[in-house]
């Protein structure tokens, strides 16, 4: 069953223009096709965006993903990802009165930092591997952790 | 040349050799009506609904093989359109449709006849495009016209604010398209073409399945010649009428949920399918299990996406059809045609065994009896359009189908309503032709309004109204699998169909026997102007074989014996 059901990473090139991003997302919600997160952000110096998808399907399903994609007029190149490096970052806010010192450590762990320290709140971030900063998150719980924001995966293959 | 976005889309238009659009004004697509009515180069053809101008343009573009072209304007015009997009697209037929939107600066504000048009076409057309400056537009048009008719064919809509319409900028069409994302794949793969004929070659029982992507290509004179030198017996979708000849001896029928019992059974057996521009769709292979399980699949479709969807293509090959067909017929050598003799006896066994048939009644008309009358006296002198429900399935089944593009029939959407104003197209597009719409007592009044638009434009469509006082398609579903419940379709309240038809300045005509229906008919063609006849047919007849919807193709509820009530 695990196999129906895999998670999968598709990365998407896509021309940066009006629209685009909810023709990718109607594609989906149409096709009734699964979206975990999804990040997009221009390819510097040039005209396309690159989206990355993190989605779950069987191989047909995943193998149609990429096929529609890839028939949407806008989209230059699909990849759907076997050997790849992959980072999501996670932002963090817990009550300033929690052991700073402790949070300080456990985020240097997972490729982060405390990013700012207010009055009643600190800020960290950290940037690993997804299944690093599911981690992350589960361990802070016992620091009263206030907010939690999750960029999305992003990816390049190796 | 300096001039404005209207009279952009009129030079966009000649420059494309369009010579009809169909289409409906209103407030925001008026500055290009405006030069509508200054210029002489093509003929606009007003309908008296949008969803019935686009219905318009996709009968023109089938009956033609060139892009339809319809113009809407804002809001609730576009709106209407929406259906015949989706029709479009399903069927992948080659539409522009231009509409009006509110000008620029006053998109988001919910302005009078505003609606978010791109958002909603999004999921019905092969690509659109909301145009924000002139500038854009003569490369958008060009690009519209370049992506509607190539690749998967598919509508293409182009949304233009009223403002742009009136902005002026320079127009030069002989601008070079850029698509670095949009390439599709032409040529067939060589080796894996190759392949295939080995396959072929070493096949016992294989099987041409054809579908309507033969005629999209133009490819169906190709196919007659790959059917012919190899031998091979061939089962059509209801898309595909017309690529074979009906009396061509290697066509066993149609196959799918209303597929003779011939072409269902060839399906199951084959060992090797030979899929030509198709899709599988599940009114053609029932239960997906269950169909061809015997067989390899060999898939050619210009759509990569529509390879292995549903079935797993053993050979799959992205390319279009023409191409592939004509490199096919390169390699025939190893085929030898006397290899399949047993198989194809099988099939004519199957054939004889429960041919398609209907039983004649001594007190009403059998629709199925109209068709083939139709089909007796005008056969290859008509264009065939038909609107969706039983009397569409029919048509498939009985009408004798000479050549491609005789065959207009909304396939994928089943839009009811489709087949009047698609039939205008037709006749716009082929006026040396007679034009027949086979419509329902249902169907026909989704879109009767179109009288108007057929008599104002001397379009002589002879609708032939198959009249069961049923929604007869639905009602027969509730009869075979809601115990009878014939919830709503019961349709004895009707209007007189022959005043209908002379209210509009067209002629009517009520008939209940064959010698009245022959007459009818002989005065229409002599008439030559649109006109309804009304059919008065067996209400309870059945639409036979039947696959149940997700059964297997082998298990066919039958036509009964005569007797075995």
């Amino acid at each position: 069953m695990n196999d129906n059901n895999a998670r999968r990473v598709v990365s998407v090139i896509v021309v940066n223009e009006a629209s685009v991003l909810s023709r990718i997302t109607d594609l989906f919600s149409g096709r009734g096709y699964n979206i975990t997160s999804l990040t997009v952000a221009p390819i510097p110096e040039s005209k396309y965006s690159r989206l990355t998808i993190v989605t779950s399907g069987s191989v047909r399903v995943i193998e149609q993903i990429t096929k529609q994609l890839h028939k949407l007029i806008p989209v230059l190149r699909v990849y759907e990802h076997a050997d790849l490096v992959e980072k999501e970052m996670a932002m963090v806010k817990f009550p300033a009165n929690e052991n700073i010192a402790d949070i300080s450590t456990l985020c240097e762990v997972y490729n982060g930092k405390i990013v700012n320290v207010g009055e009643n709140v600190i800020i960290v971030m950290v940037a690993d591997e997804p299944k690093r900063v599911d981690n992350f998150l589960k361990i802070i719980k016992r620091y009263n952790p206030k907010e939690i924001v999750r960029s999305g995966a992003v990816a390049l293959e190796r | 040349m300096q001039i404005n976005g209207a009279q952009m889309v009129i030079e966009a238009l000649i420059a494309e050799g369009v010579d009809t659009v169909f289409g409906y004004p209103g407030g925001a697509i008026m500055n290009v009506y405006d030069e509508i009515y200054k210029q002489k180069d093509f003929k606009h053809i007003l309908t008296r609904h949008e969803q019935a101008a686009v219905h318009a343009a996709e009968g023109y573009s089938k009956a033609s093989g060139k892009v339809g072209v319809a113009m809407i304007t804002s809001g609730p015009g576009f709106t209407n359109a929406v259906t015949g997009l989706a029709d479009a697209y399903m069927d992948s037929i080659p539409l522009v449709v231009i509409s009006g939107q509110v000008p620029m600066s006053l998109i988001g504000t919910d302005a009078f006849q505003e609606i978010d048009a791109v958002g909603i076409s999004r999921s019905c057309t092969k690509h659109n495009y909301l145009v924000t400056c002139a500038a854009d537009l003569p490369r958008v048009l060009k690009e519209a016209f370049h992506i509607a008719a190539t690749g998967r064919p598919g509508p293409v809509h182009v949304d233009i604010p009223k403002d742009v319409t009136a902005e002026i900028a320079e127009f030069d069409y002989s601008v070079v398209l850029e698509l670095e994302t949009y390439k599709p794949h032409i040529k067939g793969n060589p080796r894996q073409i190759k392949k295939v004929m080995e396959a072929i070659a070493n096949a016992k029982r294989p099987l041409f399945y054809l579908g309507g992507g033969i005629i999209n290509a133009n490819a169906a004179y190709e196919v007659r010649d790959l059917v012919q030198k190899t031998g091979i017996p061939a089962v059509e979708t209801f898309m595909a009428r017309g690529v074979l000849s009906y009396d061509d001896a290697l066509l066993i029928g149609m196959l799918g949920m209303h597929g003779s019992y011939a072409s269902n059974m060839a399906m199951s057996e084959t060992d090797l399918v030979i899929g030509l521009g198709v899709r599988f769709d599940d009114r053609v292979t029932g239960k997906l299990t269950e169909f061809a399980k015997n067989a390899s699949v060999i898939h050619v479709d210009i759509d990569p996406a529509s390879i292995s969807k549903l079935v797993n293509a053993d050979y799959p090959i992205v390319g279009d059809v023409k191409n592939v067909v004509n490199e096919m017929l390169e390699l025939t050598a190893g085929v030898e045609s006397k290899k399949y003799k047993a198989w194809r006896e099988t099939v004519q066994n199957f054939a004889k065994l429960h041919p398609l048939a209907y039983h004649e009644d001594t007190e009403r008309l059998k629709p199925q009896w109209v068709v083939q009358r139709v089909g007796e006296l005008l056969g290859d002198s008509a264009n065939i359009s038909t609107d969706v429900g039983q009397h569409q399935m029919w048509t498939g089944q009985f009408y004798p189908f000479t050549r491609p593009r005789q065959f207009i029939s909304s396939g994928g959407l089943g839009t009811m309503g489709f087949g009047f104003p698609a039939a205008m197209g037709v006749k716009a597009a082929t006026p040396e032709k007679i034009s027949i719409n086979f419509t329902g007592d249902g169907s026909i009044l989704m879109n009767v309004q179109e009288l108007m638009t057929a008599v104002g434009n001397k379009l002589p469509v002879i609708n032939i109204i198959l009249n069961n006082n049923y929604l007869g398609m639905v009602r027969q579903w509730q009869t075979l699998f809601y115990d009878k419940r014939h919830s709503q379709t019961d349709l004895s309240v009707q209007p007189d169909f022959v005043k209908l038809a002379e209210a509009f300045g067209g002629i009517g005509y009520r008939v209940k026997t064959k010698e009245e229906f022959d007459a009818a008919l002989k005065d229409a063609l002599e008439k030559n102007i649109v006109a309804f006849i009304e059919v008065v047919v067996h209400r309870m007849e059945n639409v036979m074989p039947m696959v149940p919807a997700g059964g297997s193709l082998f298990n066919m509820m039958l036509l009964e014996k005569k007797g075995d009530k």
